[in-house]
């Protein structure tokens, strides 16, 4: 490995590579059995985080930032005037060996520019796979990407080397899809998710039977859309994100806010603000889905198709279903719990383990770590304190503003600020 | 024959000592208990001290008993919260076990005791410190093949972490050394033993120098720091979450947050 050349493309195509969200590393089921490198069960772990807050679990590369496509949004879009670069199959291995031994990562995250053909393509992803696990005894993380359009028998391939496979459908809606990327359609991203979909369910059934049937992609399948890009509403978001997690049953959907890369008139301008508060409620609102037991349509319906950005969405939908309210700590269901503001799930579940013991009042609860600042006003222990003043969705909300510290004050702040 | 009197209790400052005390709290029936570790106790001029010796006969009947007691979520919890070391812990983990054995049910998720609360708190901190010594161990390749990584978690973490490293890292060796407590773990690829190290003079353990670091080491390092600096978004720049998930007194085991190699 020549130090100089593979650290020339190691940067170009790192950088490439950054605008995929999900480094996700948990879930997986490898464990080390063979006394070879690495293992792969349980948690994932977070080795480091970039400047930007952004977790480093996974080497997060691209094979190559050569691409035949032109898709507005993307960077290395074959119009785009970058430098590009491509490694060899044994540089991704070395280095992926080499950073997983210094405990610097997970595993591989192996993303690619489509050059040639996507079949081309995806059997050189599929291939350094292979190797890791067949020549170098790896059994860490590996997260490949699915090449839209590529054939069954390589997909079917890449889920018994990979730990997760992802393909990504970027653009919300379909029409907004045939504006920024005229020569991709939906049905090429949707084949492999679907077959991968199968080829799990199949393994899954055969592994009942016979317990040495090989893993198929453990840590499952995840996808990702980019906000704002196309003009789309919150509601058209989340319900496709809905749709994809029912449908495909993915493990996780990314949403990432749209860096502006290009001077194209069909996109928000270079200097246009990342919209991150956004992107942060659509997150909260894809926790409420798949931890607290909300459906996609209480949160966003036609009533509400965009998410208030001045607080987060279980707040807004209480404050909408105030006849709901107050709810008692001490026998209220698991369920109408997780529905209450300022309660996660950890605190439900210490509240019911605690509850056993004796009734709680006001102190065990905020001990326990309760944001009772926003809890409060939903809750009641069985005793005469409580919020009794009959108060509206707008007063409540003003009231749980004023007493609050949002992170996004800046970002939100109507008011002028008189001093610097 | 019942005490009245304060009674301080002192062991060596290992679990089986720790245990050792609560056993002889309930053989001699005392009842105003202090369990203090030998190298942290000052003369005190009331009540009686007792120096108790580590006897792991005795040490391991508390355990058992406690495992009929406790949850197994609640017996860890029990040990994180030792491994703590912070100041006063042992006199929560009594209470707590007292507790415990008082009861017919487990008692591990009564959080709105003080002590069960607080032990889960102080298990909790300590858990996450394991986590972020998982992550943020980083190994150097010395010249004799090993590779080596030194840390100075906040608690005693190093027993925490031996499981994980050994079945990851099954086929290299390695040495994991805590640079604050000054003790190691060093796996030979058959079992994982404690070792202490003396440094030559000329050896600084953060520093990674070609005199006992093999040449490929400097190069990785690098690769790593372009890798890390290239997969930043600068348009994202948030430093206040990036402090908040790597806080600074960590950065100096990070080959990736140092300005040059």
């Amino acid at each position: 490995m020549s130090f100089v050349r593979t650290q020339e493309k190691l940067k170009i195509l790192a950088d490439a590579a950054k605008y995929d969200v999900s480094c996700s590393s948990s879930g997986s089921k490898r464990n080390n059995a063979n006394k070879g490198l690495g293992d792969a069960t349980g948690m994932g772990i977070c080795h480091s985080y970039t400047e930007d807050g952004r977790c480093v679990s996974l080497l997060k590369i691209l094979l190559t930032n050569y691409c035949i496509f032109d898709c507005a949004y993307c960077v290395t879009r074959k119009s785009n005037d970058i430098k590009r670069a491509a490694f060899q199959v044994q540089e991704v291995v070395d280095l992926t060996i080499n950073f997983y031994r210094r405990n610097y990562i997970e595993g591989l995250f192996l993303s690619s520019g489509i050059f040639k053909s996507a079949d081309y393509t995806m059997e050189r992803l599929v291939s350094i796979a292979k190797k890791l696990r067949l020549e170098e005894n790896f059994n860490g993380y590996i997260h490949l990407k699915s090449i839209p359009g590529a054939s069954d028998e390589l997909m079917k391939e890449a889920g018994l080397y990979a730990d997760r496979l992802s393909v990504n459908i970027e653009i919300p809606t379909k029409e907004g899809l045939a504006v920024l990327a005229p020569e991709k359609r939906r049905e090429d991203f949707i084949k492999p998710m679907a077959k991968v979909k199968n080829e799990i369910i199949q393994y899954k059934s055969e592994m009942k039977i016979i317990k040495s049937t090989p893993k198929f992609a453990p840590a499952g399948q995840s996808t990702q859309m980019i906000i704002g890009a196309s003009g789309e509403s919150d509601q058209q978001i989340m319900w496709t994100s809905n749709y994809f997690y029912k449908k495909f049953n993915l493990k996780r959907v990314y949403y990432s806010g749209y860096i502006p890369i290009s001077y194209d008139s069909r996109l928000p301008q270079i200097g246009t603000d990342v919209p991150m508060l956004r992107e942060n409620r659509l997150y909260q609102t894809d926790w409420l889905m798949r931890f607290y037991g909300f459906e996609v349509e209480e949160i966003l319906n036609n009533e509400n198709q965009n998410l208030d950005l001045d607080v987060d969405p279980k707040l807004g939908w209480a404050l909408r279903n105030l006849d709901q309210f107050p709810v008692n700590v001490n026998k209220a269901d698991k369920r109408m719990l997780a529905r209450v503001p300022g309660l996660g799930m950890k605190s439900v579940y210490k509240i019911i383990e605690a509850r056993r013991f004796r009734m709680l009042n006001w102190e065990h609860i905020q001990r326990l770590g309760v944001a009772l600042n926003r809890a409060k006003y939903f809750l009641e222990c069985g005793t005469r304190e409580y919020e009794r003043r009959d108060l509206t969705a707008i007063q409540l909300k003003s009231l749980i503003l004023q007493n609050s510290n949002s992170k996004y004050r800046t970002a939100l702040g109507p008011q002028l600020n008189l001093f610097g | 024959m019942i005490h009245l009197k304060e009674t301080t209790l002192l062991y060596d400052g290992t679990f089986d000592g720790f245990l050792t005390c609560v056993f002889e709290v309930f053989n001699l029936k005392l009842y105003q208990v202090t369990i203090i570790r030998k190298s942290r106790f000052q003369q005190s001029l009331f009540g009686v001290t007792l120096e108790i010796t580590s006897d792991s006969q005795k040490a391991n009947r508390v355990w058992h008993g406690l495992k009929k007691k406790l949850s197994n979520k609640g017996n860890s919890r029990l040990y994180y919260a030792f491994l703590s070391e912070n100041p006063g812990v042992e006199n929560h983990l009594l209470r707590y076990i007292q507790y415990a054995f008082k009861n017919q049910s487990p008692i591990d998720s009564d959080f709105t005791n003080n002590d069960v609360l607080k032990v889960a708190q102080i298990a909790k901190s300590v858990g996450r410190e394991k986590h972020r010594m998982e992550a943020f161990v980083r190994f150097r390749l010395s010249k004799d093949n090993i590779y080596f990584a030194t840390i100075e978690p906040d608690f005693d973490v190093l027993p925490l972490i031996t499981k994980h490293f050994k079945s990851r890292y099954a086929d290299q060796k390695w040495i994991i050394y805590d640079l604050a407590r000054n003790y190691g773990i060093s796996y030979n690829l058959e079992t994982v033993n404690i070792i202490t190290l003396d440094f030559p003079t000329d050896f600084d353990p953060i520093k990674t120098t070609e005199a006992f670091f093999a040449s490929e080491e400097i190069e990785f390092q690098t690769l790593w720091q372009d890798y890390f600096n290239s997969t930043n978004i600068p348009s994202r720049k948030n430093l206040k979450l990036h402090v908040q998930h790597i806080p600074k007194r960590y950065w100096k085991l990070l080959s990736e947050k140092q300005v040059s190699v």
